[in-house]
């Protein structure tokens, strides 16, 4: 795991709100669902406006001033909502786009996912900034002469687009139907772009959960009713729009382009585009061995496909040729080598009376053969019944020594963790057993937590066998410092078990 | 953490992103224009002069053409570029030399400027040229005007008037 002090930081204020946001509701983990959350509203609430907007230069100013007016409670407050989802839009988009940055997550299995977001983010400042246009006050003559000018600037092009604004006889309703067209046509765009962006990602969190989605819309409506957003005085072309109340959220390409000037404004935006689109041949850590399938021991279950995070896995025609049996494929591109498919395979259960055990499909650097040598052979030697703990290598560190009593695996996720592994570890004689995952939508892999706590709870396949006493077994998602939650299950357990011996 | 804590922290960070987005959705204000200024904007898209005359073709030239090609006077296409100068109270504000677009050079030169000027009472006098072959500028148009603050006044040409406009 690379650790460079930026992430070392993000992570820190992550960790840091979490205990604010009980069952995964941080909102520094669920970026993208918000984005996606302020975009639904923009979409809804657009409708609305677009229903009652008058597409004409002269009829526009007032139709979009008459629902503040004339209907506040309802074409205002969605008229005000509409400008804050958008604001909202781009602070989530944008730190959505740092954390996966800051994180690391956009080489290898994510490259695809990365590059699929790189174009969102020019038709997310296209869409915002045309909204402006529309309104045809002050503000939107603006928008609209800067934006002409800039991209009057670009070779290529002749020009002329500005001189569309020089007074209102040039501004037709023809032209202006085109400005409409923009801001339907972009965000349309930016949704079709989204079903790419997302068509790596299996189950992707669209929404985020129950209580932030409230809490944000609440927040949403809440500033939409106290501060009523309204329109600056018509559009004058024949004057200056001075001292402007600028959206800087969503205008802000606009004066900086001002300041810099058009060409090295555009210089900068070709050289930041080309640096995101080349960031994945770029990977900040090695690739890792990805899953192998083993034919004998595949017999085409399915579960493995279902819980592959990043839809790494296919089933294809047995090699064995019995009919309508199939085997799992492995996409190596595609893989995240997070072994959740591995703690899915019924191959890979403990108990079977093989010397090797070999997986359906299998982690080549931790495969579950390799994971019951070590627990079999750490349980011979423990001179008196430990705990056992399994842990991920990307949260709390399970392995460090801390007490004597206590054997700690990290795994590659604990997903990988099949949960006939647990029952295995207490006939082998353990005094109990923790199953210690990342913080709640803090999983590197997304579901590998998920996962896991629905085959602790008999919810999904492979479960845990119910015999298993719930008195020797704690299922635990904690952040990667809770040390002292960790030490708490362990005195638990071990508190059970010597009651257990007087009873 | 216990319920009211979490209800208070929740608060205290909905209530800043809740800061965050009202203040920077209207503030700071943005000067487009210093105050007590006004804008001349100049703005002409027009076609130059064609910069050579039409040559009536030898039989022996159109010989050499194919048939369909065979027209009796040949006329180049190339334009010639537009030298634009304005003045500000006699002093030379701008001056562009704006080639022809399109790959022929035979489309519209393209000139945009914005300058800025204190609001009151100002002379003008743009110069235009649009003929290569002619001696000296083919357009001016000298003029005093009062523009009020953040009063724009454009600068075009009228191609149908020939002449220099200033709305
Ligand atoms: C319109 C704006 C965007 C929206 C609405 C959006 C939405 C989403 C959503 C919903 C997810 C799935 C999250 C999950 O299930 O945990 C996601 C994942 C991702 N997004 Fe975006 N995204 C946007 C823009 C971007 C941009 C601009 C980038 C970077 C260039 C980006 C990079 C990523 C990456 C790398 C992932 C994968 C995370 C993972 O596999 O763990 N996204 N996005
Ligand atoms: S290791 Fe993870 S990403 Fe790769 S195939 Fe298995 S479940 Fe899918
Ligand atoms: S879970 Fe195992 S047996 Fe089932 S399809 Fe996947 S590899 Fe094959």
């Amino acid at each position: 795991m690379r650790s460079g002090p930026v992430r070392a930081a993000w992570l820190r204020i992550e960790e840091t709100i979490d205990p604010l946001f009980p069952g995964g509701t941080n909102p520094l983990r669920n970026l993208g669902a918000l984005a996606c959350l302020m975009f639904a509203a923009l979409l809804l609430s657009g409708t609305y406006l677009y229903i009652h907007f008058d597409t004409s230069t002269d009829g526009a100013w007032p139709s979009i001033n008459r629902l503040s007016d004339e209907q506040p409670w309802l074409g205002g407050l969605l008229r005000s909502m509409h400008r804050y989802a958008a604001d909202l839009f781009v602070t989530f988009t944008l730190l959505h786009l740092l954390r996966e940055w800051v994180l690391g997550h956009y080489s290898s299995f994510r490259a695809m996912t990365w590059l699929t977001g790189v174009p969102l983010l020019a038709f997310m400042y296209v869409s915002g900034i045309g909204g402006f246009w529309l309104n045809w006050d002050v503000l939107g003559q603006y928008a609209a002469t800067a934006s002409a000018e800039l991209i009057d600037a670009l070779p290529m092009l002749d020009g002329t687009l500005a001189r569309n604004f020089l007074d209102s006889g040039a501004v037709s309703d023809r032209f202006f139907s085109l400005l409409v067209f923009i801001h339907l046509g972009v965000p349309l765009m930016l949704l079709f772009g989204l079903w790419f962006h997302l068509q790596r990602v299996t189950r992707p969190r669209i929404l985020p959960p129950r209580a932030l989605m409230f809490g944000q819309l609440a927040l949403l409506a809440a500033i939409a009713l106290a501060w009523p957003v309204t329109s600056g005085a018509p559009a004058d072309l024949g004057r200056v729009p001075v001292a402007l109340a600028l959206d800087w959220f969503v205008l802000h390409p606009l004066p900086l382009a001002t300041s810099l000037s058009a060409p090295v404004f555009w210089s900068l935006l070709a050289i930041l585009f080309g640096v995101l689109l080349m960031l994945p041949t770029f990977p900040d850590r090695q690739r890792e061995p990805v899953a192998v399938v083993d034919a004998d021991n595949c017999n085409g279950c399915r579960r493995c496909v279902d819980d592959c995070p990043y839809s790494a896995i296919t089933l294809e025609a047995h090699p064995d040729g019995k009919p309508g049996k199939q085997i799992a494929v492995v996409a190596a591109e595609r893989c995240a080598s997070c072994g959740i498919c591995a703690g899915a395979c019924p191959s890979a259960t403990p108990f079977r009376s093989v010397i090797e055990l070999v997986n359906g499909i299998d982690m080549p650097q931790q495969s579950v053969d390799s994971l019951r040598r070590k627990l079999v052979d750490d349980l011979a030697r423990a001179e008196s019944a430990p705990v056992v703990v399994f842990g991920c290598r990307h949260g709390m560190d399970v392995e460090v020594n801390r007490r004597i009593d206590v054997l700690g695996y990290n795994l590659l996720c604990i997903g990988l963790l099949p949960p006939s592994f647990i029952e295995y570890a207490l006939r082998g004689g353990a005094a109990g057993v923790i199953v210690c995952g990342c913080a709640d939508a803090s999983c590197e892999f997304r579901l590998g937590n998920q996962w896991t706590r629905e085959r602790m709870l008999g919810a999904r396949e492979p479960h845990l066998r119910r015999t298993v006493p719930p008195d020797r077994l704690r299922v635990m998602m904690v952040g990667r410092h809770e040390q002292g939650q960790l030490d708490a299950a362990i005195d638990s357990l071990r508190q059970n078990a010597s009651q257990g011996e007087i009873a | 953490m216990n319920k009211p804590l979490i209800w208070m922290g929740q608060a205290v960070l909905y209530a800043a992103l809740a800061a965050v987005i009202l203040v920077f959705t209207r503030w700071p204000s943005y000067q487009n224009l210093p105050a007590d200024s006004a804008l001349i904007k100049l703005s002409i898209s027009h076609q130059g002069k064609v910069l050579g005359d039409c040559v009536e073709q030898t039989p022996e030239q159109l010989a050499k053409l194919p048939p369909n090609m065979r027209a009796p006077v040949s006329c180049p296409r190339e334009r010639s570029p537009l030298t634009i100068e304005i003045d500000v109270d006699g002093v030379l504000a701008y001056r562009q030399v704006a080639q022809p677009s399109g790959l022929s050079s035979d489309g519209a030169a393209v000139v945009y400027h914005r300058i800025e000027v204190p609001a009151g009472a100002h002379a003008i006098e743009v110069r235009m040229k649009d003929d290569a072959r002619s001696e000296g500028f083919d357009y001016t148009r000298s003029e005093t005007v009062t523009l009020a603050p953040a009063e724009i006044l454009v600068v075009d040409f009228d191609a149908a008037e020939r002449r220099i406009i200033l709305l």
